[in-house]
């Protein structure tokens, strides 16, 4: 008789900098299915984690925002190849922690094309939302969107997967580059959907996603002094909140809330998504001889 | 062999005379492209309504190399009822999926599209090569990728028309017929059918005679991609197939790319007609050069505005306006240069200036070589070897020429560049603009307000500073005065495929 096989389970780490390392504090917390049963163990991130993200994150705007926009548009392209190739391993995950298998189908593809829509906005949103000025001088005067820089951002609650992928997709379609900090309940697609950024061409360090509790580390996104913006879509405690907008004024930091109840919804996708994170930069020319 | 000791010998690092002296240094070995692994078949049918079909008459015209004079394969020539067959399929398509289907699934396709054409893109720039001429360094560096860009690009407008017009609900006009010409053949399809399609209209594509391959590779990938049946439809033949085209009763839009005369019996037989039109026309546009100017890299401006793809570019910079403090300085730099470029088989890598498109294009731009010289112009030409079979013209300088001369008027669209000199910036404007046309210029300065200045004073619908004939998705091309109407390319592009 043939011997039972036990399966191998995989290790639910963190993304940072391209690789998957365990955090540093070598702390976990359960993530469980809907039935209250352990599905794996997560990192609970820490303080030092997050540090050492933005300074891969940082590292890594330079690179990522010099790509081109087409460049960059391929890329997101690619994710979403490559998200549409994995699409039983994201139903495996989204299955346990709740989504009927309709459900699950439509938050995959609405994942998919989200991507796909903002890949288009790459090489787009500069010409809708830039401008040539007619100042009264004589001088050429133009208008450009720059990248903000390194956006730290709380992934939505209770869209793992769809609302995961359209904080990230908006920010990276700019030029940005992000530490994100997952579901903190439903922590494991989001680690899955590293290993779907990881296979596609993103360069390492341009989307960094940590896992672990926001009550810990709100403090932590809004006071630190490289973070250029921070981003959260859920309705967070007043307390929280209060927090990030007070710790924000320590360097300016721009706070991008954009409350989203329905991810499925057209609304939940925009160009503006793409301009909260770009600055204006305008350019004066002399005309003349 | 003893003389390459000799040659050895004679090698400086700087020759005192600044030539560019290669050639006695080193020789290029023959670096030819793999050939064998693109497919032709021995004939084309029409492709209308997802098939391959034969053309009603029945008849068939030949396709040949330039390069060899040797025939590649024969394609169908569509007749008034042939045409009137994919009119009506691009009809029956429009009404039926394509025009309920969203745009975000519209997309999708120019993305396949896109993603397929790059996968295939050595196959495709080697047919165009070998069915159009070009050399391979640019049907490989620039045709095709752009040709994948284009589609790219305009897939994802496919679901963001309504940012792209505010404040108008935009909507396709139904059936395009577009007409398209033999300088970059892929690339003119991709310009025409990627906005077409992303903006929800179907279309009928002719292709010029001399270079319908790609086009018909390209029907074949569309089938790959599992675009609906009807949305493109592609048939081929001359011009009497392109005025059935335009004539038709059921067609909403003309784009056609080609030459002012044509354009204009275009633009006079859609007159008293509803249908809408754009064109993109000839040129002839100017190189200005001022002292001031960083001469290396005007001169290599120079050649790439004039040689590029044999000087077969509507906007081919062909006529050099340099300032007179600089240009015998230029013209001499210019001449070094021409020495070292490399004339013949498009397949070699190595080659700069392959095949002139035909044999009907090689006669006029050989009769503007006479006229030239006939008219009073000094004629530089490189010294550089070309091959005994195959249409192949050395890249030429005219020298000593006046604006009225024709050669200094009419588009040539050939490898052949004209030089006059300009005092002051305001005379430099006036030769600039003193052509009918207007689809580009070019401008070299280190001064930047003059760049700009020049900019707003010449009268073309794009201008390059400091560089030429660069072309993107994002960036919108096309003519003022008789070079066109209309702009294709970015989110200007789109307009052309809106019911305004």
């Amino acid at each position: 008789m043939a011997e039972e096989r036990i399966d191998v389970r995989k290790t639910y780490k963190m993304y940072i900098g391209g690789n998957f390392p365990r955090t540093e504090s070598g702390r976990t917390y359960k993530a469980l299915d809907s039935e209250g049963n352990l599905l794996a163990n997560a990192c609970q991130g820490s303080r030092k984690d997050f540090r050492d993200a933005v300074k891969i994150a940082r590292g890594a705007f330079d690179g990522w925002s010099s790509r081109s926009a087409y460049n960059r548009g391929q890329i997101l392209y690619r994710i979403a190849e490559m998200l549409e190739d994995r699409r039983d391993q994201f139903m495996k995950e989204l299955g346990p922690i709740g989504f009927t298998t309709a459900e699950a189908e439509a938050d995959i593809n609405a994942a998919i094309d989200r991507l796909i829509y903002y890949a288009g906005w790459t090489d787009k949103y500069q010409q809708v939302f830039g401008s040539v000025n007619p100042v009264a001088s004589s001088h050429f005067n133009f208008s450009m969107l720059e990248p903000t820089g390194v956006v730290a951002a709380f992934a939505p609650e209770n869209s793992p997967l769809l609302g995961l992928v359209s904080v990230i997709a908006p920010i990276i379609a700019g030029g940005n580059t992000c530490i994100v900090l997952a579901s903190e309940e439903y922590p494991l697609p989001a680690i899955s959907f590293a290993e779907v950024l990881n296979s596609s061409d993103v360069p390492g360090g341009v989307v960094n996603i940590l896992t672990g509790f926001r009550e810990e580390l709100a403090e932590h996104f809004s006071s630190h002094m490289d973070v250029n913006a921070m981003c959260y879509t859920d309705d967070l405690p007043k307390e929280m909140k209060k927090t990030i907008d007070e710790n924000a004024s320590l360097n300016v930091k721009r706070i991008v809330k954009r409350p989203v109840d329905d991810w499925y919804d057209e609304e939940a996708q925009s160009p503006y998504f793409v301009t909260d994170f770009q600055e204006t930069k305008t350019t004066w020319h002399p005309v003349g001889f | 062999m003893s003389h390459t000791e000799t040659k050895e010998a004679a090698y400086k690092p700087t020759s005192p005379n600044s030539k560019l002296d290669f050639q006695s240094v080193w020789e290029y070995a023959p670096a030819p492209q793999d050939a064998d692994f693109a497919e032709v078949k021995e004939q084309y049918d029409l492709f209308i309504g997802g098939k391959f079909v034969e053309p009603s008459k029945g008849r068939y015209f030949k396709s040949t190399n330039p390069a060899t004079e040797e025939e590649i394969t024969e394609f169908a020539e569509a007749t008034q009822k042939d045409v009137d067959k994919a009119v009506k399929a691009a009809r029956k398509a429009y009404e039926g999926e394509w025009s309920s289907m969203s745009g975000k699934e519209r997309g999708k396709y120019l993305y396949r599209i896109a993603r397929m054409l790059q996968e295939r893109a050595r196959e495709f720039a080697v047919l165009e090569s070998m069915d159009g001429g070009k050399p391979i360094r640019e049907s490989r560096d620039v045709d095709i990728p752009l040709v994948a860009a284009y589609f790219f690009y305009y897939a994802g407008w496919a679901d963001k028309l309504e940012y792209a017009f505010p404040g108008k609900k935009p909507e396709p006009y139904g059936v395009c017929g577009q007409i398209i010409p033999w300088n970059f053949p892929l690339l003119m399809l991709a310009w025409k059918i990627a906005p077409a399609l992303a903006t929800g209209n179907t279309v009928v594509l002719k292709p010029a005679e001399t270079t319908s391959l790609t086009a018909l590779k390209f029907a074949e990938l569309v089938k790959d991609c599992g675009l609906p049946d009807g949305v493109i439809n592609i048939v081929t033949g001359a011009g009497q197939t392109g005025s059935e085209i335009v004539n038709h009763k059921d067609i909403d839009k003309v784009a056609f790319t080609g030459s002012t005369n044509v354009g204009k019996i275009i633009q006079k037989s859609l007159a008293g007609t509803d249908k809408k039109y754009t064109l993109e026309l000839g040129g002839k546009g100017a190189l200005v050069i001022f002292e001031d100017a960083p001469i290396d890299q005007a001169v290599e401006g120079i050649i790439n505005a004039i040689y590029f793809n044999q000087g077969h570019v509507c906007c081919a910079g062909s006529r050099l306006l340099v300032q007179e403090g600089v240009a015998d300085k230029v013209i001499q730099k210019l001449k070094d240069r021409l020495e070292t470029m490399i004339v013949g088989d498009p397949l070699d890598k190595n080659t700069d200036i392959g095949a002139i498109n035909s044999k009907e294009q090689f006669e006029t731009v050989n009769k503007y070589l006479e006229m030239g010289v006939d008219e009073g112009a000094d004629i530089y030409q490189a010294k550089c070897d070309i091959p005994e079979n195959g249409y192949f013209i050395r890249p030429t300088l005219f020298t000593n020429v006046s604006q009225s001369n024709r050669v200094v008027q009419e588009e040539i669209f050939g490898p052949v560049l004209t030089v006059q000199t300009f005092r002051t910036a305001d005379e430099g404007i006036e030769k600039a603009n003193n052509t009918p046309y207007g689809l580009a210029n070019g401008v070299w300065t280190d001064k930047g307000s003059k760049i700009f200045k020049m900019g707003s004073k010449m009268r073309s619908g794009v201008v390059w500073a400091n560089t030429y004939n660069k072309f993107d998705p994002t960036s919108p091309f096309g003519g003022y005065k008789e070079s066109g109407v209309g702009r294709e390319g970015g989110m200007h592009g789109l307009a052309a495929y809106i019911k305004n």
